[in-house]
């Protein structure tokens, strides 16, 4: 655990980057701090390897003041990740992968084996490893970066701004990947980003700081987005908050209906007297095949020569009401597709349904 | 082209304390040790004040300094007020002749270093040492040799010059052919000068292959 | 010596109106090679932007002709133009102001940004307009750099000639060596160091009025 007790930074010239901030950032966990330019998160970051060092407070690494440990011996246990990956050019990838191993003595073997390992991990072709930097993409150099934090298995990873220099489909990669690499090394890892959408995707706390450095708020996602401590936590988060809220909500809480689903095999007669407007028809392997309205249907034959509509579906148990939300919008009944983790239909989720689940998050927006 | 011939051909000229084989070997004692001092003053020198940042405006004067003042002047007057006899007073301008260069690029090639790559090593646990040895002086490499290549070119020139105050070295067969009217032995000299300093720029080419790595000479050719 | 003082200025006194003469030959034979040496430095450096293939053997050339001790090209330059004429010591200056100035204009020309010569050929530029009116504008300050380099070089250079019978100021260094008297060497090492400076001034001011928009000084080669 990391503990901020009334760290601030003023520098001599009078300004104020950071401003009596008192918080803990969790072990295991991501912490983010995100803010406009000026709002002191990458001076608080740095302030915890000691790059920095605070003008009052304390910052606690597990309960001991970093002030009283030798700032490369600190450094040594604490991944760094920089915006441009800041890797060596003169050396190969895999040397910079091994940096802070040589640095702590192991053997040159050990070493480039660790970090082919996590050349690996980090989802990188191994035939890099003797290539040299500038023969790297952005975003492959960046991985390179992670890869170079997390070499000598440090618990704590500091990292700042790591994917802003990349473009946003390689950002949205590499956030994939370094959400399940979090969820593989559980690392107490802080972030600093000016990207509020990034906070809230990476993020299971983040700490909103004001310029001057003084925090906002400091609150888990959907904390954040449904009370927004004050207007400028509210303006920093953006327009459509409340939509992005229901990325939060689970999906769990709607209620589903299993009458409104039909066998491929079954014939047409069968169904053109139900008094729906629209039916799921499941194949034979359980999993969704699209939407069909009764009271258009021809006269005779089975469903399976019967042309089906498109559909949108969310996994019960793991996916939000957001993407439930999306589902029905995908389908011309405005009706959601729920399945289950291996794809097989569990129920239908109707409007109706859905506008009882987004009442209920009004409700506790508004209490 | 006869000039040539009549010089390089006379057997008189490849022997003896005024043969070209000990004349090459004399200038490039004389070079060889002014750069070789002028190296042990202004790499460290440099190193210094391109990683703490402090007496930058050393660099500067040294360099315009350098660039300002006339070599002939300059020897001259050094041996006419210290006196012929010993290699001291030739040697004095020509290391101080040697070192802005090599200060300035050294200087000029840490502070250049990305800001990032400092960070990175910082924040990696490098110590300034590590930092300086282990990073910044690899990148800043190419800058370093372009500052001894310049300034090892610069000593051979002056120590041609040097002859006429007394220096042995190839610049005798200059200083003497002209002072005789003997013209074949001042061309002469004045290609066999020519040449070397070619071997020197040579050579230092042949050190920067060798020594820069490959990631950095070959971001170089990219951008 | 014993009590000869550094400088007697009586000598300084007699002798003035042979020094102004040796400042003017001086100033010609420093100044003319770097004009000429601008004036052709810029064809060489446009072509050397516009066609990359041409820079690297352009340049190549320039650094083994910069490499050449000055004392051994003016020795070999001689039997072409003479002993003790202007033409000796201009010739080969002005080849070492263009080793400076071809890659002062090529580096300067090449840090046009690219988003500023696409946004130059989007408003409709001619290629032209777009070198006079966008391109060289900002390659100034590299070019001036450069020039400065160039023009204090050529200032100091100038006295090695004197050893070939015609080096401007530096004919005092070898009358006070002749004479075993410092006055004249002290005199002509301080007074081309100033007009070093003025030079080096006034390529300043020049700079500031013509580019008020930058005050870069960078990529120049270290001339020594």
């Amino acid at each position: 655990m990391i503990t901020f007790d009334g760290v601030t930074k003023r520098y001599p010239d009078g300004t104020v980057a950071v401003d009596d901030l008192s918080l803990e950032v969790p072990t295991g966990e991501i912490t983010v701090f995100v803010g406009p330019s000026g709002c002191g998160k990458t001076t608080s970051l740095r302030m915890i390897n000691r790059m920095i060092d605070p003008s009052g407070g304390r910052i606690l690494l597990d309960g001991v003041d970093v002030t009283t440990i030798d700032p490369p011996t600190l450094r040594r246990g604490i991944g760094y990740v920089i915006q441009q990956a800041g890797l060596f050019p003169h050396r190969k990838i895999v040397d910079n992968v091994a940096t802070v191993p040589y640095l702590l003595g192991w053997d040159k073997k050990k070493a480039r084996a660790r970090a082919m390992e996590l050349l690996e991990r980090v989802g990188l072709d191994l035939r890099l490893a003797e290539r040299y930097p500038f023969q790297l993409s952005g975003g492959q150099q960046q991985r390179v970066g992670v890869a170079r934090a997390l070499a000598a298995d440090p618990p704590v990873l500091l990292m700042d701004e790591p994917f802003s220099a990349v473009d946003p489909i390689v950002r949205a990669s590499l956030q994939e990947e370094l959400l399940r690499l979090q969820a593989e090394l559980n690392k107490t890892i802080v972030f600093v980003t000016h990207d509020i959408d990034e906070a809230i995707k990476l993020g299971d706390r983040v700490a909103v700081l004001r310029v001057g450095g003084r925090l906002a708020q400091l609150a888990d996602p959907a904390t954040l987005l449904a009370e927004p401590a004050d207007d400028f936590v509210r303006e920093f988060l953006g327009r459509d908050r409340g939509i992005r809220r229901l990325s939060f909500v689970p999906g769990d809480g709607l209620r589903l209906r299993g009458d409104l689903t039909v066998p491929v095999s079954a014939e047409v007669s069968s169904v053109r007297g139900t008094a729906e407007a629209w039916l799921v028809v499941v194949g034979d392997d359980g999993g969704p095949l699209g939407w069909i309205a009764p009271k258009d249907l021809p006269d005779s034959g089975t469903l399976a020569e019967v042309p089906a509509a498109p559909y949108g579906t969310f996994v019960r148990g793991r996916d939000s009401l957001r993407s439930a939300l999306d589902a029905a919008l995908l389908s011309p009944s405005g009706n959601a597709v729920a399945v289950d983790g291996s794809g097989r239909v569990v129920g239908v989720a109707t409007r109706e349904a859905l506008d009882e689940a987004l009442a209920r998050v009004a409700d506790g927006a508004r209490g | 082209m006869n000039w040539l011939i009549d010089f390089f051909g006379d057997a008189a000229n490849w022997s003896g304390p005024d043969g070209i084989p000990l004349r090459v070997l004399e200038h490039l004692v004389f070079a060889g040790l002014s750069l070789l001092l002028a190296v042990v003053l202004a790499v460290p020198l440099g190193l210094w004040i391109g990683h703490t940042g402090k007496g930058a405006v050393l660099v500067v004067l040294s360099a315009n300094a350098a660039r300002a003042l006339p070599t002939l002047g300059l020897l001259v007057l050094v041996v006419l007020l210290m006196g012929v006899g010993t290699i001291a007073p030739v040697l004095i301008p020509l290391v101080a002749l040697a070192v802005p260069p090599i200060l300035v690029n050294t200087y000029e090639g840490i502070r250049g270093v990305d800001p990032e790559l400092r960070d990175a090593a910082y924040g990696m646990g490098l110590r300034g040492r590590q930092v300086l040895g282990g990073v910044l002086v690899p990148v800043a490499l190419p800058l370093i040799l372009l500052g001894m290549r310049t300034a090892a070119i610069q000593v051979v020139a002056t120590a041609t010059v040097a002859a006429y105050v007394g220096l042995g070295g190839l610049g005798r067969y200059i200083i003497d052919g002209l002072a005789t009217k003997d013209y074949p032995r001042a061309i002469g000299g004045a290609v066999l000068v020519a040449a070397l300093a070619l071997a020197v720029q040579g050579l230092f080419a042949l050190v920067q292959r060798i020594s820069v790595s490959p990631g950095v000479s070959g971001r170089q050719r990219i951008r | 010596m014993g009590e000869e003082p550094l400088v007697r200025w009586d000598w300084i006194g007699r002798n003035w109106p042979e020094i102004q003469e040796l400042l003017a030959d001086h100033i010609i034979m420093a100044l003319v090679p770097v004009v000429a040496g601008l004036l052709l430095a810029l064809p060489l450096g446009l072509a050397g932007a516009r066609w990359r293939w041409l820079y690297q053997p352009t340049v190549g050339t320039m650094n083994v002709i910069y490499s050449l001790p000055s004392l051994a090209v003016f020795i070999v330059l001689i039997p072409i133009t003479g002993l003790a004429t202007r033409a000796t010591i201009i010739v080969p200056l002005t080849f070492y102001a263009m080793a400076v100035l071809i890659p002062a204009v090529v580096d300067g020309l090449t840090s046009v940004p690219e988003h500023v010569r696409q946004s130059a050929v989007a408003m409709g530029f001619t290629p032209l307009r777009r070198l006079l009116r966008v391109e060289l504008p900002i390659a100034v300050p590299v070019v001036l750099a450069g020039l400065r380099v160039a023009t204090v070089s050529s200032i100091s250079l100038v006295s090695v000639g004197a050893l070939v019978g015609r080096g401007g100021l530096g004919y005092l260094f070898i009358d006070g060596w002749q004479r075993q008297f410092p006055t004249p060497i002290v005199v002509g090492v301080v007074l081309t160091a100033i007009l070093a400076a003025v030079a080096d001034l006034l390529l300043v001011v020049a700079q500031r009025w013509l580019t008020p928009w930058s005050t870069a000084r960078s990529r120049v080669r270290e001339a020594a």
